[in-house]
């Protein structure tokens, strides 16, 4: 008798459990599918950003490791190819006509062969690359600091936000762009890339320049950067989120 | 009853008959407000044992940790595989979960645990014909979906972290640690019956169960106060902003990666409570816990009242 109503109860229970965990979970794909879900959900973004940044100190630098911590094999994510007639063709000219443009909100726009660049002041630094996916890599990256640039370049007093042009498109044609906020421009580990553990940068790495943004996730250190441009809003550039991966619903904050 | 309720310390509140109590009770422990009737045979008492700030808390927390679980869950899909120390070598993981296809056009599902593999076909690995770590129902969303199970997932961590902070302060406040979740002498001297209560499944009746035993005690203080904080910081360690600003999480943990499994093995440690906390639940009078957590009071029964096995 007993033991009866209780296989009864643990039905009961069961039915009523699996039920409700059937509803729930439809529940919340319906609610992810909703416009206006996804955007409570992204308000965390900014408590996340403004919290970080209130606990982080502006020049606190990322850990920089030994040469025996760097990974044997470091993944190539994303493209590994930009694919274009015009990129093949710097290929074969082994980028010596390649150029960087700074423009936008600048006082003196100015662009650099990459020969130019390896003549500036240069910083290398052995760091963790942390994926979005999860997974974590270590390398070493030799590059001009994006802040030497900047301060050439003498940003105006309304400039916001360096998004950096790449010359990669996506299947659909997509051009990627990245972007970064002003301030972290400066950080002295925000480096433009050229060399990677101590051979110059290869295609699926982000050939010949890709910028170096220790303190946030993979996902922002974009590949064959050509032009940086400041400006003061992100809307109008690209799906107006800031970058390739925030159009595609990824925080434009990649601190966490 | 009375006498010996005072004898061991605890003030306690008597009300004429079995009525419902519109107010609540200001007593400063949940555990000492109660009301009983006796008959000659058996009495039944009402115990006031959870506070409103400790209910409301505990519930919130039921969706929120569902969703941070199952959105971590998503995520680990992204990149379902674990390691030590600061990096991924993908060569070596301390435990995987991948499709792998077979010779015949048949992938099955291989979870890898330091080197040993188990066909986890249908569940992990291989689901759904789909090559997937954990499988669509356990998983928010249910589709691979990385940008928003990070969105779901970052977003909960907030509010468990914020009710975590309210729920500690109020606990402090309240001495609900230091009187209901401390293991007094008495329960450290008596843990050797409490083991083997609970692996007879004798469940303590009377006034023994109007407190919570040694066992619940620690599990409690365990889950609150060291799997709740390590899943947080372990959580934080894998932030390349915060390791800038607080490098040594990195040192504490043995490393991003290692605080990666960490923050998993807290997870998993999360679902093996839930489950003995629900089975518990339901096997010590279901409709008497779930009451007492949601309204507040729980019924003892005293010597003469059938015991609740």
């Amino acid at each position: 008798m007993k033991h009866e109503r209780m296989m009864e109860r643990r039905r009961f229970l069961k039915g009523t459990l699996g039920a409700a965990s059937l509803v729930a979970l439809s529940g919340c794909d319906n609610l992810t599918r909703s416009t206006w879900f996804p955007a409570v959900l992204n308000k965390a973004e900014q408590l996340t950003e403004a919290v970080q940044r209130s606990v982080t100190p502006r020049d606190a630098l990322a850990k920089e490791y030994e040469a025996t911590d760097i990974s044997k094999i470091f993944p190539a994510n994303g493209n590994t190819d930009p694919g274009t007639e015009e990129y093949a063709q710097h290929v074969t000219q082994n980028f010596s006509e390649w150029t960087l443009e700074v423009v936008g909100m600048v006082q003196t726009p100015r662009s650099w062969s990459l020969a130019a660049l390896k003549e500036l002041p240069s910083r290398t630094q052995i760091t963790r690359h942390d994926c979005v996916e999860g997974w974590s890599a270590i390398g070493k990256w030799t590059g001009v600091p994006v802040g030497d640039l900047m301060r050439q370049v003498e940003p105006l007093p309304n400039a916001r936000y360096a998004v950096f042009h790449c010359a990669d498109v996506d299947d659909e044609g997509i051009a990627y762009y990245e972007s970064i906020a002003m301030v972290d421009c400066y950080h002295p580990q925000t480096i433009l890339a050229y060399e990677l553990n101590d051979a110059p940068l290869d295609i699926p790495h982000g050939a010949p320049l890709r910028l170096r943004f220790e303190r946030q996730l993979g996902y922002k250190q974009a590949k064959y950067v050509m032009k940086i441009e400041l400006v003061e809003s992100l809307s109008g550039i690209g799906g107006g989120k800031g970058g390739y991966w925030e159009d595609q619903g990824y925080e434009w904050y990649a601190g966490i | 009853m009375a006498a010996l309720i005072q004898s061991t310390g605890e003030a306690f509140r008597r009300v004429e008959e079995l009525e419902p109590i519109s107010a609540e009770p200001s007593a400063s422990d949940s555990l000492r407000a109660s009301d009983q009737t006796v008959s000659s045979t058996s009495s039944i008492e009402r115990v006031y044992r959870h506070r409103l700030p400790v209910r409301v808390s505990h519930w919130v927390n039921v969706p929120f940790l569902i969703i941070l679980i199952m959105s971590g869950l998503q995520i680990f899909n992204a990149h379902p595989a674990l390691y030590w120390g600061d990096r991924s070598d993908r060569d070596r993981p301390l435990f995987s979960i991948r499709p792998v296809q077979t010779g015949n056009d048949d992938i099955k599902g291989v979870m890898t645990i330091l080197g040993h593999p188990f066909d986890t076909t249908g569940v992990f690995g291989y689901s759904n014909r789909s090559g997937r770590a954990f499988p669509a129902w356990a998983t928010i969303p249910s589709a691979k979906w990385l940008a928003m199970g990070r969105q779901w997932h970052l977003f909960f961590a907030w509010l468990f972290v914020i009710n975590g902070l309210i729920f500690t302060a109020y606990a402090i406040a309240s001495r609900h640690i230091t009187l209901d979740l401390v293991p007094t002498e008495k329960d450290w001297r008596d843990i050797g019956k409490s083991v083997k209560d609970h692996l007879t499944f004798r469940h303590p009746a009377g006034d023994k169960a109007k407190r919570y035993n040694v066992i619940q005690k620690l599990t409690y203080a365990g889950v609150l106060f060291i799997v709740a904080p390590l899943i947080v910081f372990t959580g934080l360690a894998m932030s390349p902003t915060i390791d800038t600003a607080f490098p040594w999480l990195l040192t504490v943990f043995g490393g991003r990666q290692a605080a990666r499994t960490i923050h998993f093995i807290a997870c998993f440690s999360f679902v093996g409570f839930i489950v003995i906390h629900i089975v518990q639940v339901i096997f010590t009078g279901f409709l008497n816990n779930i009451r007492s957590m949601i309204t507040g009071w729980f019924i003892v029964k005293h010597a003469g009242a059938s015991h609740e096995a």
